[in-house]
């Protein structure tokens, strides 16, 4: 594999040992979590999320998986064969991932507040006594609340055209609230380095200072919300995929349906081509923005000016809107039509 | 001829080209995909063979 921009070619032993080791470096360098916490990363089927549970896991940490079932089909059933991925992963982890720093394995409490199901946990079978088990848990959308994401994009208007914002809301709420009751401190998200440039790029475009403000590879934790963190922030999307391709983990290869013409795509599209023309351009441009946030280039005023949270009426976790948070509202609309 | 396929597009590239110059070929941006050989990974400074027959993998995702 080569790496052009750090000037440095590996074959395939050494690859996948220089991966796990980058990603150690991000989570000490950034402080994201210590080998004693119970870590939640958030699985989708595809090639970051599954190598990250897997690098974690190879790294000796306390790594659960969790999938989001969203009932999108696209034709060729998208969701159900993301969970198949999903599950086949988990299972494999029995044989499949190598090294511990201790032994233990730790029950999670089932969830408590709403009742919303949760499957039981996919849970490898294994001989080896020693070592942490990882389970995946798995939530299916339209089964907790009656309705897939694109149906429910369609009777809302933040759903109107595409239902990519009530899919990202949907997600983030339901991964902060089954981290929280499971008692997971941190999740985990397999965001690379070309998300972030992606989404940097973005938000510079039309200058969103409270975006760029709030990126970076630790969103810390505060009342009611779990420390949300991106391992994989200094590498390369392609890298991901080279590590998963050498692994040999099988990963859905098929995107969103919803995906096509997003926006993201044709940011790093157009980074790509400088990275083309320039390798590195996107490493300097991400992590050029972390050294500058840390040197003061935005300062810290909008944050003390956002208005305070306080816990929703309905679901209980913390919002800064009145009454409901966006979430509930989102349900209220829904059942109101 | 060795041939190039990538998601529903295929094309042919002279022999001894290299993988870089074969994804070139077909309009790609080889920072954009990844080239496997009999589902191995193979480097893009590599000669491809008269009966190669390279997959492209994409790694650009959306999300």
């Amino acid at each position: 594999m080569n790496m052009r921009q750090h000037k440095l070619a590996l074959c395939a032993d050494h690859f996948t040992e220089w991966v796990p080791a980058q990603v150690e470096k991000s989570i000490r360098k950034y402080r994201m979590f210590t080998p004693e916490d119970l870590v939640l990363v958030a699985v989708s089927g595809g090639k970051d999320s599954l190598a990250l549970w897997d690098i974690l896991l190879r790294l000796g940490y306390r790594a659960d998986g969790l999938y989001l079932g969203l009932g999108i089909d696209g034709g060729f059933g998208y969701s159900d064969e993301s969970q198949r991925q999903c599950e086949a992963f988990a299972k494999s982890l029995a044989s499949g991932y190598q090294g511990m720093r201790e032994s233990g394995n730790q029950e999670v409490e089932a969830p408590v507040g709403q009742g919303v199901p949760i499957q039981d946990p996919v849970v490898p079978d294994t001989q080896i006594p020693d070592r942490w088990l990882p389970k995946l848990h798995t939530l299916s959308v339209p089964d907790a609340y009656g309705e897939s994401i694109p149906e429910v994009a369609r009777r809302v208007r933040r759903g109107r055209g595409k239902p990519c914002s009530v899919c990202g809301l949907i997600k983030r709420h339901e991964m902060n609230r089954i981290a929280h009751e499971m008692g997971y401190l941190v999740l985990a998200t397999g965001h690379n380095l070309d998300d972030e440039a992606a989404v940097l790029f973005g938000n510079t475009l039309t200058w969103q200072v409270g975006y760029l403000a709030r990126q970076g590879p630790v969103l810390p934790e505060s009342d009611g919300f779990a420390r949300k963190v991106k391992p994989l922030c200094r590498l390369y999307e392609r890298e991901m995929a080279a590590y998963c391709l050498v692994r040999g983990i099988d990963y859905i290869y098929e995107e969103c349906p919803y995906s096509f013409g997003a926006t993201s795509i044709a940011h790093k599209e157009l980074l790509a081509e400088m990275e083309r023309k320039s390798p590195g351009a996107k490493q300097n441009f991400y992590l050029s923005f972390l050294r500058a946030k840390q040197n003061g280039f935005l300062d810290d005023r909008h944050q003390e000016l956002a208005p305070s949270m306080h816990a929703c009426e309905r679901c209980g976790q913390p919002t800064t809107a009145p009454g409901l948070c966006a979430f509930c509202r989102l349900w209220v609309s829904v059942e109101k039509r | 001829m060795p041939k190039i396929f990538y998601r529903d597009k295929e094309w042919e590239v002279p022999t001894n080209i290299t993988v870089r110059d074969a994804i070139k070929k077909g309009d790609l941006n080889p920072e954009t995909v990844l080239a496997t050989l009999d589902g191995k990974l193979i480097t893009e400074d590599i000669h491809l063979k008269a009966d190669d027959v390279v997959k492209l993998v994409a790694v650009i995702s959306g999300g």
